[in-house]
Protein backbone atom coordinates (compact mmCIF):
# COMPACT_ATOMS: atom_id res chain seq x y z
CA UNK A 1 0.00 0.00 0.00
CA UNK A 2 1.21 3.39 -1.05
CA UNK A 3 2.22 6.25 1.82
CA UNK A 4 0.08 8.62 1.60
CA UNK A 5 1.68 12.48 2.28
CA UNK A 6 -1.10 14.56 1.40
CA UNK A 7 -4.98 13.42 2.16
CA UNK A 8 -7.73 16.12 1.52
CA UNK A 9 -11.66 15.15 2.14
CA UNK A 10 -14.66 16.77 1.31
CA UNK A 11 -13.16 20.37 0.36
CA UNK A 12 -15.66 23.19 -0.55
CA UNK A 13 -14.86 26.36 -1.15
CA UNK A 14 -17.84 29.36 -2.58
CA UNK A 15 -16.71 32.65 -3.87
CA UNK A 16 -20.61 34.42 -3.05
CA UNK A 17 -22.48 32.07 -5.46
CA UNK A 18 -19.74 30.69 -7.28
CA UNK A 19 -19.41 26.72 -5.72
CA UNK A 20 -15.26 26.64 -7.11
CA UNK A 21 -14.54 23.37 -5.06
CA UNK A 22 -17.32 21.08 -4.76
CA UNK A 23 -16.62 18.03 -2.40
CA UNK A 24 -13.09 17.63 -3.42
CA UNK A 25 -10.91 14.98 -1.90
CA UNK A 26 -7.48 13.04 -3.01
CA UNK A 27 -4.52 11.68 -2.08
CA UNK A 28 -1.13 12.12 -3.09
CA UNK A 29 1.39 9.46 -2.11
CA UNK A 30 4.98 10.21 -1.07
CA UNK A 31 7.40 10.55 -4.30
CA UNK A 32 4.70 10.18 -6.45
CA UNK A 33 4.72 12.66 -9.21
CA UNK A 34 0.82 13.71 -9.38
CA UNK A 35 -0.97 15.83 -11.89
CA UNK A 36 -3.85 18.14 -11.84
CA UNK A 37 -5.66 18.79 -15.16
CA UNK A 38 -9.13 20.26 -16.33
CA UNK A 39 -10.68 22.91 -18.89
CA UNK A 40 -10.35 26.24 -17.56
CA UNK A 41 -12.06 27.56 -14.49
CA UNK A 42 -12.06 24.05 -13.37
CA UNK A 43 -10.86 25.21 -10.04
CA UNK A 44 -7.22 23.69 -10.21
CA UNK A 45 -5.36 27.34 -9.13
CA UNK A 46 -8.35 27.58 -6.36
CA UNK A 47 -7.52 23.81 -5.14
CA UNK A 48 -3.59 24.77 -5.28
CA UNK A 49 -4.77 27.91 -3.16
CA UNK A 50 -6.60 25.93 -0.55
CA UNK A 51 -3.59 23.30 -0.09
CA UNK A 52 -0.96 26.40 -0.02
CA UNK A 53 -3.26 28.69 2.72
CA UNK A 54 -3.73 31.41 0.57
CA UNK A 55 -7.50 30.61 0.70
CA UNK A 56 -8.96 29.05 3.57
CA UNK A 57 -11.66 26.80 3.12
CA UNK A 58 -15.30 26.54 3.96
CA UNK A 59 -15.79 22.74 4.68
CA UNK A 60 -13.70 19.67 4.42
CA UNK A 61 -10.26 18.09 5.92
CA UNK A 62 -7.21 18.77 5.34
CA UNK A 63 -3.52 16.90 6.49
CA UNK A 64 -0.10 16.56 5.14
CA UNK A 65 2.28 14.66 6.89
CA UNK A 66 0.24 13.46 10.06
CA UNK A 67 -0.34 17.13 10.38
CA UNK A 68 -3.66 18.92 10.02
CA UNK A 69 -3.16 21.95 7.67
CA UNK A 70 -6.82 22.89 7.42
CA UNK A 71 -7.28 26.69 7.64
CA UNK A 72 -3.67 27.20 7.78
CA UNK A 73 -2.31 30.53 7.82
CA UNK A 74 0.52 30.12 4.46
CA UNK A 75 3.68 30.73 6.37
CA UNK A 76 2.15 27.44 9.06
CA UNK A 77 1.69 25.49 5.46
CA UNK A 78 4.67 26.40 4.38
CA UNK A 79 6.60 25.34 7.29
CA UNK A 80 4.95 22.18 7.58
CA UNK A 81 6.69 21.23 3.75
CA UNK A 82 4.27 22.43 1.30
CA UNK A 83 5.80 24.80 -1.02
CA UNK A 84 4.36 26.27 -4.48
CA UNK A 85 5.07 28.11 -7.78
CA UNK A 86 2.73 30.30 -9.53
CA UNK A 87 1.12 30.32 -12.42
CA UNK A 88 1.70 34.17 -13.11
CA UNK A 89 5.43 34.67 -11.78
CA UNK A 90 5.02 36.37 -8.27
CA UNK A 91 8.96 36.86 -7.83
CA UNK A 92 10.44 39.71 -5.45
CA UNK A 93 11.08 42.27 -8.84
CA UNK A 94 13.39 44.03 -7.19
CA UNK A 95 15.67 42.00 -5.55
CA UNK A 96 18.14 39.77 -7.16
CA UNK A 97 17.60 35.85 -7.84
CA UNK A 98 20.10 35.03 -5.06
CA UNK A 99 17.93 37.26 -2.43
CA UNK A 100 14.56 35.72 -3.74
CA UNK A 101 16.14 32.50 -2.97
CA UNK A 102 17.53 33.41 0.55
CA UNK A 103 14.15 34.42 1.41
CA UNK A 104 12.66 31.07 0.98
CA UNK A 105 15.07 30.34 3.84
CA UNK A 106 13.45 31.91 5.88
CA UNK A 107 11.09 29.79 7.44
CA UNK A 108 14.07 26.65 7.76
CA UNK A 109 15.95 29.68 9.78
CA UNK A 110 16.04 31.18 13.53
CA UNK A 111 17.52 34.32 13.23
CA UNK A 112 15.59 37.04 15.03
CA UNK A 113 15.35 40.46 14.85
CA UNK A 114 17.74 41.15 17.47
CA UNK A 115 20.74 38.94 15.71
CA UNK A 116 19.56 41.29 13.21
CA UNK A 117 20.88 44.31 15.36
CA UNK A 118 23.44 42.02 17.64
CA UNK A 119 25.68 40.30 14.60
CA UNK A 120 26.81 37.76 16.85
CA UNK A 121 28.78 34.49 15.54
CA UNK A 122 25.44 31.88 15.08
CA UNK A 123 23.28 34.87 12.82
CA UNK A 124 26.76 35.47 10.94
CA UNK A 125 26.95 31.87 10.44
CA UNK A 126 23.19 31.07 9.59
CA UNK A 127 23.28 34.09 6.91
CA UNK A 128 26.64 32.78 5.45
CA UNK A 129 24.78 29.05 5.27
CA UNK A 130 21.38 30.58 3.81
CA UNK A 131 23.73 32.28 1.05
CA UNK A 132 25.68 29.18 0.44
CA UNK A 133 22.49 27.01 0.27
CA UNK A 134 20.72 29.28 -2.04
CA UNK A 135 23.40 29.70 -4.64
CA UNK A 136 23.80 25.92 -4.89
CA UNK A 137 19.65 26.12 -5.29
CA UNK A 138 20.38 28.49 -8.52
CA UNK A 139 23.17 26.36 -9.58
CA UNK A 140 20.31 23.20 -9.17
CA UNK A 141 17.98 24.61 -11.83
CA UNK A 142 20.89 25.66 -13.81
CA UNK A 143 20.91 29.58 -13.33
CA UNK A 144 23.91 30.07 -11.27
CA UNK A 145 25.34 32.32 -13.58
CA UNK A 146 22.56 35.21 -13.19
CA UNK A 147 22.52 34.98 -9.38
CA UNK A 148 23.32 39.03 -8.51
CA UNK A 149 20.66 39.94 -11.63
CA UNK A 150 17.40 41.48 -10.42
CA UNK A 151 14.75 39.01 -10.88
CA UNK A 152 12.53 41.14 -13.24
CA UNK A 153 15.32 41.75 -15.58
CA UNK A 154 15.33 37.69 -16.36
CA UNK A 155 14.43 36.28 -18.89
CA UNK A 156 11.14 34.02 -18.61
CA UNK A 157 12.67 30.86 -18.57
CA UNK A 158 15.00 31.89 -15.96
CA UNK A 159 12.16 33.54 -14.10
CA UNK A 160 10.63 30.25 -14.17
CA UNK A 161 13.41 28.55 -13.10
CA UNK A 162 14.02 31.12 -10.05
CA UNK A 163 10.83 30.67 -8.99
CA UNK A 164 11.58 27.05 -8.39
CA UNK A 165 14.48 27.80 -6.80
CA UNK A 166 12.62 29.74 -4.51
CA UNK A 167 10.08 27.28 -3.34
CA UNK A 168 12.83 24.47 -3.27
CA UNK A 169 14.63 26.88 -0.76
CA UNK A 170 11.82 26.04 1.98
CA UNK A 171 12.74 22.27 1.73
CA UNK A 172 9.88 21.16 0.89
CA UNK A 173 8.08 17.70 1.37
CA UNK A 174 5.67 18.38 -1.84
CA UNK A 175 6.50 21.41 -4.24
CA UNK A 176 3.41 22.17 -6.16
CA UNK A 177 3.96 23.69 -10.02
CA UNK A 178 0.75 25.83 -11.40
CA UNK A 179 1.63 26.01 -14.90
CA UNK A 180 5.41 25.50 -15.01
CA UNK A 181 5.54 24.65 -18.66
CA UNK A 182 3.07 27.69 -19.69
CA UNK A 183 4.63 29.64 -22.77
CA UNK A 184 7.33 27.91 -23.25
CA UNK A 185 9.03 26.38 -26.11
CA UNK A 186 9.58 22.71 -26.83
CA UNK A 187 13.13 22.45 -26.32
CA UNK A 188 12.44 24.72 -22.77
CA UNK A 189 9.43 22.36 -21.62
CA UNK A 190 12.33 19.53 -22.22
CA UNK A 191 14.84 20.72 -19.84
CA UNK A 192 12.04 21.49 -17.45
CA UNK A 193 10.94 18.15 -17.59
CA UNK A 194 14.23 16.98 -16.79
CA UNK A 195 14.67 19.49 -14.12
CA UNK A 196 10.98 18.20 -12.23
CA UNK A 197 12.11 14.51 -12.85
CA UNK A 198 15.52 15.37 -11.09
CA UNK A 199 13.35 16.76 -8.01
CA UNK A 200 11.40 14.02 -7.99
CA UNK A 201 14.55 11.55 -7.55
CA UNK A 202 15.96 13.84 -4.73
CA UNK A 203 12.73 12.42 -2.42
CA UNK A 204 10.41 15.32 -3.04
CA UNK A 205 6.86 14.90 -4.39
CA UNK A 206 5.50 16.76 -7.05
CA UNK A 207 2.08 18.21 -7.56
CA UNK A 208 1.29 19.25 -10.75
CA UNK A 209 -0.96 21.90 -13.04
CA UNK A 210 -0.48 22.06 -16.66
CA UNK A 211 -2.26 22.44 -19.55
CA UNK A 212 0.21 20.50 -21.57
CA UNK A 213 -1.35 16.76 -21.39
CA UNK A 214 1.57 15.34 -23.11
CA UNK A 215 3.72 16.67 -20.83
CA UNK A 216 1.73 15.26 -18.13
CA UNK A 217 0.99 12.00 -19.62
CA UNK A 218 4.71 11.12 -19.96
CA UNK A 219 5.42 12.72 -16.00
CA UNK A 220 3.10 12.03 -13.98
CA UNK A 221 2.20 8.96 -12.29
CA UNK A 222 -1.31 9.45 -11.42
CA UNK A 223 -4.11 12.23 -12.72
CA UNK A 224 -6.95 13.95 -11.19
CA UNK A 225 -9.35 15.92 -13.53
CA UNK A 226 -11.59 19.18 -12.21
CA UNK A 227 -14.35 20.01 -13.86
CA UNK A 228 -16.64 22.83 -12.88
CA UNK A 229 -15.30 22.43 -8.85
CA UNK A 230 -16.01 18.68 -8.94
CA UNK A 231 -13.30 15.60 -9.32
CA UNK A 232 -14.22 13.87 -12.39
CA UNK A 233 -11.79 11.45 -12.39
CA UNK A 234 -8.97 9.99 -11.36
CA UNK A 235 -6.15 7.20 -12.14
CA UNK A 236 -2.86 6.71 -14.13
CA UNK A 237 -2.51 8.73 -16.89
CA UNK A 238 -3.82 5.88 -19.52
CA UNK A 239 -6.99 5.10 -17.87
CA UNK A 240 -7.76 9.01 -17.16
CA UNK A 241 -7.13 9.41 -20.92
CA UNK A 242 -9.54 6.92 -21.76
CA UNK A 243 -12.12 7.63 -19.13
CA UNK A 244 -15.73 9.49 -21.14
CA UNK A 245 -16.61 11.86 -18.59
CA UNK A 246 -12.80 13.20 -19.26
CA UNK A 247 -13.42 13.02 -22.81
CA UNK A 248 -16.41 14.82 -22.60
CA UNK A 249 -15.35 17.49 -20.14
CA UNK A 250 -12.71 18.42 -22.48
CA UNK A 251 -14.37 18.15 -26.13
CA UNK A 252 -18.18 18.28 -25.40
CA UNK A 253 -20.60 15.41 -25.03
CA UNK A 254 -20.83 14.17 -29.14
CA UNK A 255 -17.05 12.99 -28.77
CA UNK A 256 -17.85 11.06 -25.40
CA UNK B 1 28.40 84.15 2.14
CA UNK B 2 28.66 83.33 5.73
CA UNK B 3 24.84 83.47 6.24
CA UNK B 4 25.23 81.00 2.94
CA UNK B 5 27.46 78.87 4.76
CA UNK B 6 25.18 79.43 8.31
CA UNK B 7 22.42 78.02 6.75
CA UNK B 8 23.48 75.49 4.67
CA UNK B 9 24.90 74.08 8.21
CA UNK B 10 21.70 74.65 9.82
CA UNK B 11 20.05 72.92 7.12
CA UNK B 12 22.17 69.85 7.73
CA UNK B 13 21.29 69.65 11.13
CA UNK B 14 17.31 69.94 10.47
CA UNK B 15 17.40 67.58 7.97
CA UNK B 16 19.38 65.21 9.21
CA UNK B 17 16.19 64.74 12.08
CA UNK B 18 13.68 64.89 9.24
CA UNK B 19 15.02 62.39 7.63
CA UNK B 20 15.64 59.92 10.75
CA UNK B 21 11.39 60.66 11.08
CA UNK B 22 10.92 60.54 7.22
CA UNK B 23 12.62 56.77 7.62
CA UNK B 24 9.50 56.12 9.69
CA UNK B 25 7.16 56.97 7.36
CA UNK B 26 8.50 55.83 4.32
CA UNK B 27 9.42 52.22 5.80
CA UNK B 28 5.78 52.04 6.94
CA UNK B 29 3.99 53.18 3.44
CA UNK B 30 6.52 50.64 2.06
CA UNK B 31 5.04 47.78 3.62
CA UNK B 32 1.79 48.58 3.90
CA UNK B 33 1.27 51.30 1.94
CA UNK B 34 -0.22 53.32 4.67
CA UNK B 35 0.43 56.93 5.71
CA UNK B 36 0.91 56.86 9.68
CA UNK B 37 -0.27 59.88 10.32
CA UNK B 38 0.15 59.34 14.03
CA UNK B 39 4.44 58.96 13.33
CA UNK B 40 4.67 62.82 14.57
CA UNK B 41 3.12 62.05 17.86
CA UNK B 42 5.67 59.52 18.77
CA UNK B 43 8.75 61.82 17.83
CA UNK B 44 7.10 63.85 19.80
CA UNK B 45 6.47 61.61 22.91
CA UNK B 46 9.97 60.41 22.47
CA UNK B 47 11.10 64.10 23.60
CA UNK B 48 8.76 64.06 26.05
CA UNK B 49 9.22 60.60 27.86
CA UNK B 50 13.17 61.51 27.97
CA UNK B 51 12.51 65.38 29.83
CA UNK B 52 10.72 62.70 32.02
CA UNK B 53 13.27 60.89 32.74
CA UNK B 54 16.04 63.01 32.52
CA UNK B 55 13.75 64.63 35.63
CA UNK B 56 13.44 61.57 37.35
CA UNK B 57 16.93 60.45 36.92
CA UNK B 58 18.34 64.00 38.46
CA UNK B 59 15.70 63.52 41.39
CA UNK B 60 17.46 60.66 42.51
CA UNK B 61 20.75 62.78 43.52
CA UNK B 62 22.65 61.07 40.57
CA UNK B 63 26.20 62.81 39.75
CA UNK B 64 26.47 61.76 36.20
CA UNK B 65 27.68 64.13 33.88
CA UNK B 66 24.97 65.51 31.65
CA UNK B 67 25.19 64.23 28.35
CA UNK B 68 25.42 60.48 30.09
CA UNK B 69 22.04 61.37 31.97
CA UNK B 70 20.37 62.59 28.62
CA UNK B 71 21.74 59.53 26.73
CA UNK B 72 20.23 57.12 29.71
CA UNK B 73 16.92 58.98 29.75
CA UNK B 74 16.77 58.03 26.00
CA UNK B 75 17.71 54.33 26.03
CA UNK B 76 14.92 53.83 28.12
CA UNK B 77 12.28 56.24 26.70
CA UNK B 78 13.32 53.97 23.01
CA UNK B 79 11.78 50.94 24.10
CA UNK B 80 8.57 53.21 25.10
CA UNK B 81 8.15 54.57 22.52
CA UNK B 82 8.48 51.49 20.53
CA UNK B 83 5.69 49.54 22.22
CA UNK B 84 3.90 52.95 21.24
CA UNK B 85 4.66 51.50 18.02
CA UNK B 86 3.65 48.23 18.39
CA UNK B 87 0.55 49.35 20.07
CA UNK B 88 -0.51 51.70 17.02
CA UNK B 89 -0.08 49.21 14.66
CA UNK B 90 -2.23 46.65 16.60
CA UNK B 91 -4.89 48.08 17.85
CA UNK B 92 -5.14 51.16 14.99
CA UNK B 93 -4.05 49.92 11.54
CA UNK B 94 -4.58 46.18 12.14
CA UNK B 95 -8.21 45.30 12.46
CA UNK B 96 -8.35 47.83 9.05
CA UNK B 97 -5.92 45.83 7.24
CA UNK B 98 -8.48 44.73 4.30
CA UNK B 99 -10.53 48.21 4.57
CA UNK B 100 -10.65 50.61 2.04
CA UNK B 101 -7.22 52.84 1.75
CA UNK B 102 -9.41 55.82 3.21
CA UNK B 103 -10.21 54.27 6.40
CA UNK B 104 -6.64 53.24 7.45
CA UNK B 105 -6.06 57.46 6.36
CA UNK B 106 -8.76 58.66 8.67
CA UNK B 107 -7.41 56.69 11.77
CA UNK B 108 -4.37 57.74 11.53
CA UNK B 109 -5.47 61.25 11.69
CA UNK B 110 -7.75 60.52 14.34
CA UNK B 111 -4.99 58.29 16.58
CA UNK B 112 -2.55 61.72 15.62
CA UNK B 113 -5.20 64.05 18.01
CA UNK B 114 -5.71 61.52 20.28
CA UNK B 115 -2.06 60.77 21.04
CA UNK B 116 -1.47 64.99 21.30
CA UNK B 117 -4.49 65.07 24.21
CA UNK B 118 -3.12 62.18 25.98
CA UNK B 119 0.23 64.31 25.65
CA UNK B 120 -1.41 67.57 27.31
CA UNK B 121 -3.26 65.09 29.81
CA UNK B 122 0.23 64.27 31.18
CA UNK B 123 2.93 67.25 30.36
CA UNK B 124 0.27 69.88 29.88
CA UNK B 125 -0.14 72.45 27.27
CA UNK B 126 3.21 74.52 27.87
CA UNK B 127 6.17 74.65 26.55
CA UNK B 128 8.69 72.59 28.70
CA UNK B 129 12.42 73.15 28.53
CA UNK B 130 15.07 70.82 27.72
CA UNK B 131 17.52 70.44 31.08
CA UNK B 132 20.37 72.17 30.11
CA UNK B 133 22.43 69.18 30.89
CA UNK B 134 24.29 69.23 27.31
CA UNK B 135 27.01 71.59 26.01
CA UNK B 136 26.30 73.69 23.04
CA UNK B 137 29.78 75.13 22.54
CA UNK B 138 30.54 76.85 19.13
CA UNK B 139 32.56 75.88 16.79
CA UNK B 140 33.72 78.30 14.06
CA UNK B 141 33.61 76.86 10.54
CA UNK B 142 34.74 79.05 7.99
CA UNK B 143 32.91 82.20 9.61
CA UNK B 144 29.51 79.81 10.27
CA UNK B 145 28.92 78.70 13.55
CA UNK B 146 27.44 75.25 14.90
CA UNK B 147 27.05 73.89 18.26
CA UNK B 148 28.89 70.78 19.00
CA UNK B 149 26.08 69.16 19.97
CA UNK B 150 24.60 69.89 16.39
CA UNK B 151 27.19 67.99 15.03
CA UNK B 152 27.14 64.96 17.69
CA UNK B 153 23.10 65.52 15.81
CA UNK B 154 24.36 65.57 12.33
CA UNK B 155 26.93 62.40 12.85
CA UNK B 156 24.39 60.05 14.80
CA UNK B 157 21.95 60.65 12.67
CA UNK B 158 23.93 59.45 9.62
CA UNK B 159 25.04 56.52 11.43
CA UNK B 160 21.71 55.38 12.56
CA UNK B 161 20.56 55.75 8.99
CA UNK B 162 23.71 53.82 7.79
CA UNK B 163 23.00 51.00 10.18
CA UNK B 164 19.34 51.28 9.49
CA UNK B 165 20.12 50.81 5.61
CA UNK B 166 22.63 48.29 6.31
CA UNK B 167 20.01 46.35 8.08
CA UNK B 168 17.26 46.09 5.40
CA UNK B 169 20.08 45.29 2.67
CA UNK B 170 22.01 43.22 3.82
CA UNK B 171 20.10 40.83 7.01
CA UNK B 172 17.44 38.48 7.18
CA UNK B 173 15.13 40.52 8.72
CA UNK B 174 15.80 43.36 6.17
CA UNK B 175 15.16 40.74 3.54
CA UNK B 176 12.18 39.67 5.09
CA UNK B 177 10.72 43.35 4.75
CA UNK B 178 11.46 43.85 1.56
CA UNK B 179 9.81 40.66 0.46
CA UNK B 180 6.90 41.54 2.43
CA UNK B 181 6.84 45.55 0.92
CA UNK B 182 6.87 43.74 -2.70
CA UNK B 183 4.38 41.02 -2.44
CA UNK B 184 3.04 40.06 1.33
CA UNK B 185 1.18 37.13 0.34
CA UNK B 186 3.97 35.41 -1.40
CA UNK B 187 6.07 36.37 1.33
CA UNK B 188 3.78 34.73 3.41
CA UNK B 189 4.27 31.88 1.22
CA UNK B 190 7.92 31.29 2.00
CA UNK B 191 7.72 31.25 5.68
CA UNK B 192 7.94 35.07 5.89
CA UNK B 193 5.12 36.14 9.33
CA UNK B 194 3.88 38.96 7.40
CA UNK B 195 2.50 40.39 10.89
CA UNK B 196 5.98 40.21 12.58
CA UNK B 197 7.49 41.84 10.49
CA UNK B 198 4.73 44.65 9.98
CA UNK B 199 5.12 45.03 13.28
CA UNK B 200 8.89 45.51 13.37
CA UNK B 201 8.56 48.04 11.28
CA UNK B 202 6.61 50.15 13.52
CA UNK B 203 8.76 49.41 16.23
CA UNK B 204 11.98 50.34 14.44
CA UNK B 205 10.28 53.30 12.66
CA UNK B 206 9.49 54.84 16.14
CA UNK B 207 12.73 53.64 17.59
CA UNK B 208 14.07 55.75 15.35
CA UNK B 209 11.27 58.81 15.93
CA UNK B 210 12.38 58.59 19.78
CA UNK B 211 15.38 59.55 18.95
CA UNK B 212 14.45 62.29 16.48
CA UNK B 213 12.53 63.83 19.50
CA UNK B 214 14.70 64.10 21.62
CA UNK B 215 16.97 65.74 18.94
CA UNK B 216 14.67 68.21 18.08
CA UNK B 217 13.97 68.68 22.21
CA UNK B 218 18.02 68.93 22.30
CA UNK B 219 18.64 71.05 19.51
CA UNK B 220 15.69 73.78 20.66
CA UNK B 221 16.04 73.27 24.05
CA UNK B 222 12.54 72.73 24.47
CA UNK B 223 9.59 70.05 23.70
CA UNK B 224 5.59 70.58 23.46
CA UNK B 225 2.62 68.32 23.30
CA UNK B 226 2.01 70.19 19.73
CA UNK B 227 5.38 69.45 18.32
CA UNK B 228 5.09 66.13 16.73
CA UNK B 229 2.54 67.98 14.07
CA UNK B 230 4.28 69.94 12.33
CA UNK B 231 7.61 68.32 12.23
CA UNK B 232 5.67 65.15 11.32
CA UNK B 233 4.25 66.77 8.37
CA UNK B 234 7.76 68.01 7.25
CA UNK B 235 9.21 65.01 7.66
CA UNK B 236 6.03 63.59 5.51
CA UNK B 237 7.15 65.80 2.94
CA UNK B 238 10.57 64.91 3.31
CA UNK B 239 9.54 61.23 2.18
CA UNK B 240 7.30 62.57 -0.57
CA UNK B 241 10.42 64.74 -1.75
CA UNK B 242 12.60 61.44 -1.67
CA UNK B 243 9.91 59.17 -2.90
CA UNK B 244 7.79 57.79 -0.49
CA UNK B 245 8.41 54.16 0.07
CA UNK B 246 11.89 54.41 -0.64
CA UNK B 247 14.66 54.50 2.59
CA UNK B 248 17.43 56.78 0.45
CA UNK B 249 14.82 58.68 -0.93
CA UNK B 250 13.56 59.65 2.73
CA UNK B 251 17.20 60.41 3.97
CA UNK B 252 18.01 62.50 0.31
CA UNK B 253 14.83 64.16 0.68
CA UNK B 254 15.24 65.05 4.89
CA UNK B 255 18.52 66.43 4.07
CA UNK B 256 17.37 68.37 1.04
CA UNK B 257 14.37 69.74 2.68
CA UNK B 258 16.09 70.57 5.50
CA UNK B 259 18.34 73.08 3.06
CA UNK B 260 15.71 74.62 1.64
CA UNK B 261 14.00 75.22 4.13
CA UNK B 262 16.89 76.68 6.40
CA UNK B 263 18.22 78.69 3.12
CA UNK B 264 14.92 79.71 2.05
CA UNK B 265 14.44 81.02 6.24
CA UNK B 266 17.47 82.99 5.70
CA UNK B 267 17.04 84.35 2.31
CA UNK B 268 13.24 85.26 2.54
CA UNK B 269 13.85 88.69 3.71
CA UNK B 270 15.73 89.56 1.47
CA UNK B 271 13.92 88.13 -1.01
CA UNK B 272 10.68 90.15 -0.18
CA UNK B 273 12.27 93.07 0.94
CA UNK B 274 11.99 92.67 4.28
CA UNK B 275 7.75 91.68 3.95
CA UNK B 276 8.41 87.96 4.94
CA UNK B 277 10.58 87.20 8.06
CA UNK B 278 12.72 84.55 8.72
CA UNK B 279 9.56 82.91 10.63
CA UNK B 280 7.60 82.35 7.19
CA UNK B 281 10.25 79.67 7.16
CA UNK B 282 7.41 76.68 6.87
CA UNK B 283 6.25 77.87 3.79
CA UNK B 284 9.18 76.20 2.00
CA UNK B 285 8.47 72.62 3.63
CA UNK B 286 4.98 72.87 1.77
CA UNK B 287 5.80 74.63 -1.25
CA UNK B 288 8.01 72.13 -1.98
CA UNK B 289 5.32 69.27 -0.98
CA UNK B 290 3.11 70.79 -3.35
CA UNK B 291 5.72 71.10 -6.17
CA UNK B 292 6.71 67.10 -5.96
CA UNK B 293 3.22 66.33 -5.87
CA UNK B 294 2.44 68.61 -9.37
CA UNK B 295 5.75 67.79 -11.23
CA UNK B 296 7.31 64.68 -9.86
CA UNK B 297 4.30 62.68 -7.62
CA UNK B 298 6.64 59.71 -7.15
CA UNK B 299 9.80 61.59 -6.00
CA UNK B 300 13.24 61.82 -6.60
CA UNK B 301 13.82 58.22 -6.26
CA UNK B 302 10.77 56.73 -6.32
CA UNK B 303 10.47 55.17 -9.57
CA UNK B 304 9.43 51.78 -7.91
CA UNK B 305 6.32 53.39 -6.15
CA UNK B 306 4.72 54.31 -9.23
CA UNK B 307 3.66 50.79 -9.81
CA UNK B 308 2.30 50.44 -6.14
CA UNK B 309 0.48 53.41 -6.02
Amino acid sequence: MADALLKIEGIHKRFGGLHALNDVGLTINRGEIYGLIGPNGAGKTTLFNVLTGLYQPDEGKFTFNGQDLFRQKPHVVVKAGIARTFQNIRLFGEMTALENVMVGRHVRTKAGALGAILRDRATMAEEKAIRDRARELLNYVGIGNVANERARNLSYGHQRRLEIARALATDPTLLALDEPAAGMNPRETEDLQALMEKVRSSGVTLLLIEHDVKLMMTLCDRIAVLDYGKKIAEGVPQEVKSNPRVIEAYLGAAHA
Amino acid sequence: MDIFLQQILNGLVLGSIYALIALGYTMVYGIMGLINFAHGEVVMFGAMVTISIIGMLTGMGLSLPGPVVVLLALMLAIPVCMLMGFAIERIAYRPLRNAPRLAPLITAIGLSIVLQNVAILIWGRNYIPFPPLLPHDPINVLGASITDLQVFIVISAIAIMAGLLFMVEKTKLGRAMRATSQNPAVAGLMGVNVNTIISATFVLGAGLGAVAGVMVAANYDQAHSHMGFLIGLKAFTAAVLGGIGNLGGAVVGGILLGVIESLGAGYIGDLTGGFLGSHYQDIFAFAVLILVLVFRPSGLLGERVAERA
